[in-house]
């Protein structure tokens, strides 16, 4: 175990794809900011969206944040649909409101949703105005997080984009390391890379605007989220390199994410071990334990957050389950690729999605746990199939040694959970 | 362009589902982006529906949006005929597609389809979740229901129910119940779940009972032209309401008005001497215009409050909520944003909130109790237990859910009595309450008890708050702080006093003693 040599039978890396263009259930892009408003403490996300847009992010929480969010919906009507010409006032004014009452907020997105495409608001030509009317206090750049672009944590992926075009140049030699993941998470990450000697770690994002990260020929990047092939290619654009290994998810990813790392870096073996040894073995022991009610169990999942691969690999390969389908909403080799290289053989791989279709092959499979969104949960349950939403995978710590207990015990809850409830009546 | 926050309403088209997802035998296939199916979690996680809505979203993409969006809403209401075998679907479009002008409705009738086809229309940018479940409800309605002859019996049907509605699924029995009391059938309860054929016999009721106007009045108001059936307008939510709803469907019928009380707890609970220490409560009550309109009353003649202040967030009931507040002597606010609605009650500082689950959050900042009376609601609001809010089982029922967030009889004069005690002091919540109660000194804000006074001092206009009254203020309990604060304010600024000593604290209080 843990030799990270690719399966005997050959991984899944060239395993024929199943790509389906049909009905989609998953939530589009603007999701992302639920996570993104509490990483970036200075930042404000303006969706310029319908009552849809604002209803989605109120519904998508699952719980209303109410520590006053940094987030906000400008909520088209029917007036500004009429002219152009309104809707950049408007715009205006409402960026101005806000920025006056929350003068903590030195970032402000523009955050594009289907309502705002569709009728064409250019929300580049609307930040670069407004970031001159409120610089230097305020940096105002735009994504998109709309349906029809973006699915779920593609978000994140279009909102670090627009952040890699205004990072500053460098040519210093530094790590950068992309992706949201929670504080706690961040530090333990950070410092086990300090430990080996690997310094100049830049991240992204920053807490806040004044760390900004500045890019060049030679920095080098980690991604910590397997969604973003975007951010990917923006950072490649502007010269760096990419360090390709599989995520840092269980004890196996992370081991190989930080041994990619510490190659690039030329840190010795010794001294990884070192660095690594009392960590492994705690992530071992807390997943052997935690991993009791998975053994020889099925796993399907449904596509969602673009983490079904590399959690696939931790499943079968540290948690000894059985992957049937694996969907995701997108595969990028680039990205994916490692941890296809190391899934076996065996489970189906799907693109896409067609719901109906997808439903009735999880339905013929019947896998010990679906994972799945939370519109199909309770569904399936009451058809008698065990399920764990795919969005606490999304809002909980699961990255690095000390959280791959945590991630084990996600998906052994429900199965557990299923063992222990005694409800049916007597025969 | 209007800055939201928080909503207490979604789109017009989340109405629609929350008809389609109540009804059986009926689909929606709804033009849509993929995110929008995010509205399947409302009906699946916070209802716990066993089921997914019913609802076909063609999920079009931007690369769809240069070539044949139509041609997916078209393939898309085949498969959904196909698979799910309708005996009728409702066809719409949500805020994006309704930009792309694929008409919906004109595409699916040119399908040749075998089953009705009801085009909804749905406008995004100015109506909003109420507006598109009445209007769902009334298309329906208006399609498919067929003239007949009425039942030999004297029977009714039950308007508005809807999945996602507050307590519409009890409220439903309690007023089967209610009715057989009456010797009243009932033909049909719609939309919940009603199938196509059971609208189609809606005409064979002798009347219709209006359940929630907010979902049920256009589809009310087209059967009494259309069917000559008339419907009630007296909502039975309280003790008063439900006598007078007997009374009216008596007057209909011509039934006798035969009540039966034997159920009915709520006054004798309200008469009992332990509830003498709700009399003259402040309460604010918010939520939708038809539940706010049955808690004024409730609260002022059946539990013996005060009401400082009513409001709704559905513009539709704006004017009959003015009309109830000039009756009350009090402003209405009449508004979909939450900020003001916060604002408000923290300007009025009511001993409670009845409200909607944002009032909820608004009193846990303020550290005022909260009962939840209203849509919008969470998961917690969908109770195991029967819990109706109509007729006399559901007066019982809101005796206690507005009694439970208050600190009881004779613990509030203990809590007066002992209020420097460190272990026995009111921040530590009502008793019965356990984690859950409000707790003013770990509100979401973070803000410390201490805090939370201090900048509300100095704040109203020229009074000051001398140490020793500020100190004294704080050693009254938090659940009738803010009404001694404002009462002493106002007592001093009718007296001319510039400042309040701890004497102008208990010269207010013996003047407003009663
Ligand atoms: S009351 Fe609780 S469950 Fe309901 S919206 Fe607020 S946080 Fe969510
Ligand atoms: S899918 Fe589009 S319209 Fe729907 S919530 Fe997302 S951005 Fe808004």
């Amino acid at each position: 175990m843990n030799d990270l040599s690719p399966p005997q039978g050959g991984g899944c890396r060239n395993a024929p794809v199943l790509k389906e263009r049909g009905q989609r259930e998953v939530f589009c892009g603007l999701t992302g900011i639920i996570w993104l408003h509490r990483k970036m403490q200075d930042a404000f996300f303006l969706v310029v969206g319908s009552r849809t847009c604002a209803h989605l992010l109120q519904s998508a929480a699952g719980v209303m944040i109410f520590a006053e969010p940094r987030f906000g919906t400008a909520i088209l009507e029917e007036t500004d649909l009429a002219g152009m010409a309104d809707a950049h006032k408007e715009l205006d004014r409402e960026v101005a409101r806000l920025l006056a009452r929350r003068p903590d907020i030195r970032q402000l997105f523009l955050v594009g949703s289907c309502p705002s495409e569709v009728i064409k608001i250019d929300l580049a030509r609307a930040a670069e105005r407004l970031t001159q009317i409120h610089a230097p206090h305020v940096r105002v750049l735009n994504y998109s997080g709309s349906g029809i672009e973006t699915t779920f944590t593609q978000g994140e992926d279009a909102c670090l984009a627009s952040m890699v075009p205004v990072l500053k140049d460098t040519q210093a030699r530094e790590l950068m390391l992309v992706g949201a993941l929670p504080d706690v998470v961040e530090d333990q990450m950070v410092s086990l890379l300090s430990a080996m000697g690997v310094d100049n770690i830049r991240l992204l994002p920053a807490r806040r605007i004044d760390d900004t990260t500045a890019i060049g020929p030679n920095t080098v990047f980690a991604l910590t989220q397997p969604f973003l092939g975007d951010t990917h290619a923006e950072l490649v654009r502007r010269g760096a390199r990419h360090i390709a290994a599989p995520f840092p998810l269980g004890e196996e990813g992370t081991t190989a994410w930080l041994a990619a790392i510490a190659q690039e870096f030329g840190v010795s073996k010794e001294t990884f071990d070192t660095v690594t040894a009392a960590p492994r073995a705690r992530a071992r022991k807390a997943i052997a334990q935690a991993s009791e009610a998975l053994q020889g169990k099925s796993i399907f999942f449904f596509p969602d957050s673009q983490l079904e691969i590399p959690l696939a690999r931790f499943l079968t390969r540290e948690c000894g389950m059985t992957a049937l389908e694996v969907g995701s909403p997108y595969i990028h080799d680039a990205v994916h690729g490692p941890d296809l290289d190391l899934l076996a053989a065996g489970p189906q791989i799907s693109e896409g999605q067609d719901v109906d279709l997808q439903l009735d092959r999880a339905r013929a499979a019947r896998a010990d746990l679906t994972v799945c969104g939370l519109g199909l949960a309770n569904p399936l349950e009451a058809e008698g199939l065990t399920t764990k939403w795919a969005i606490e995978l999304v809002f909980t710590p699961i990255h690095f040694y000390e959280q791959a207990g945590d991630l084990a015990s996600l998906f052994a809850r429900p199965i557990r959970r299923k063992a222990a409830l005694r409800l049916e009546a007597a025969e | 362009m209007k800055l939201t926050v928080w909503t207490y309403e979604g789109p017009p088209h989340v109405g629609a589902m929350r008809v389609a997802t109540a009804m059986k035998d009926l689909h929606f296939v709804l033009h849509a982006p993929q995110g929008d199916t995010y509205a399947d979690l409302l009906f699946t996680m916070i209802e716990r529906r066993d089921h997914r809505p019913p609802v076909t979203y063609t999920t079009f993409q931007a690369r769809d949006l240069g070539s044949d969006t139509a041609g997916l809403f078209k393939a898309s209401c085949m498969d959904a005929v196909e698979r799910f075998e309708p005996k009728a679907i409702i066809v719409g479009s949500s805020c994006t597609a309704e930009l792309i002008q694929d008409d919906p409705a004109g595409l699916a009738e040119t399908m040749g389809l075998t089953i009705p086809v009801i085009p909804l229309e749905l406008p995004s940018y100015s109506r909003k979740e109420n507006f598109g479940a009445d209007e769902t409800f009334y298309q329906i309605v208006r399609h498919l229901a067929q003239p007949q002859d009425r039942t030999a019996q004297i029977s009714c049907n039950i308007l508005g129910p809807t999945a996602l509605g507050f307590r519409n699924r009890d409220d439903v029995v309690e007023m089967k119940t209610l009715l057989a009391e009456m010797g009243v059938a009932v033909n049909v309860v719609a939309p919940l779940n009603a199938t196509p054929d059971d609208v189609a016999r809606m005409p064979a009721a002798h009347f219709n009972v209006l359940l929630y106007p907010e979902t049920g009045e256009a589809a009310a108001r087209w059967l009494e032209k259309n069917h000559d059936q008339p419907f009630t307008k007296v909502v039975p939510i309280g003790v008063g309401a439900t006598r007078d709803f007997i009374a009216e469907v008596a007057a209909i019928t011509g039934l006798p008005c035969a009540l039966d009380e034997s159920r009915l707890r709520l006054p004798w609970w309200s008469k009992s001497v332990d509830s003498t220490y709700l009399t003259g409560k402040r309460v604010f009550i918010f939520g939708d215009g038809t539940h706010v309109a049955a808690h004024a009353r409730i609260a002022r003649d059946e539990m013996g409050f005060e009401v400082v202040g009513i409001g709704c967030y559905n513009r539709e009931m704006a004017r009959p909520v003015r009309a109830l507040a000039k009756e009350y002597g009090v402003e209405a606010l009449i508004s979909d944003d939450y900020l003001e609605v916060e604002e408000t009650i923290e300007a009025l500082a009511p001993e409670m909130i009845l409200g909607t689950q944002m009032e909820r959050h608004i009193g846990k900042r303020l550290g005022i109790p909260c009962a939840v009376i209203s849509a919008p609601v969470h998961v917690q609001d969908y109770p195991a237990r029967f819990s109706p809010q109509v007729g006399f089982e559901g007066a019982n029922v809101i005796f206690d859910t507005l009694v439970h967030p208050l600190v009881m009889g004779l613990e509030e004069h203990l809590l007066t009595m002992f209020r420097d005690d460190f272990e026995f002091h009111d921040a530590a919540g009502p008793s019965h309450h356990g984690g859950h109660s409000p707790l003013p000194t770990e509100d979401v804000s973070g803000g410390s008890l201490e805090d939370q006074i201090k900048p509300e001092l100095p704040q109203d206009g020229n009074v000051i708050w001398l140490m020793d009254a500020e100190k004294e203020l704080k050693k009254i309990p938090f659940f009738v702080r803010g009404k001694a604060k404002r009462n002493t304010e106002t007592y001093a600024q009718e007296k001319g006093l510039g400042e309040i000593s701890l004497d102008t604290l208990y010269e207010a209080k013996a003047h407003y003693a009663r």
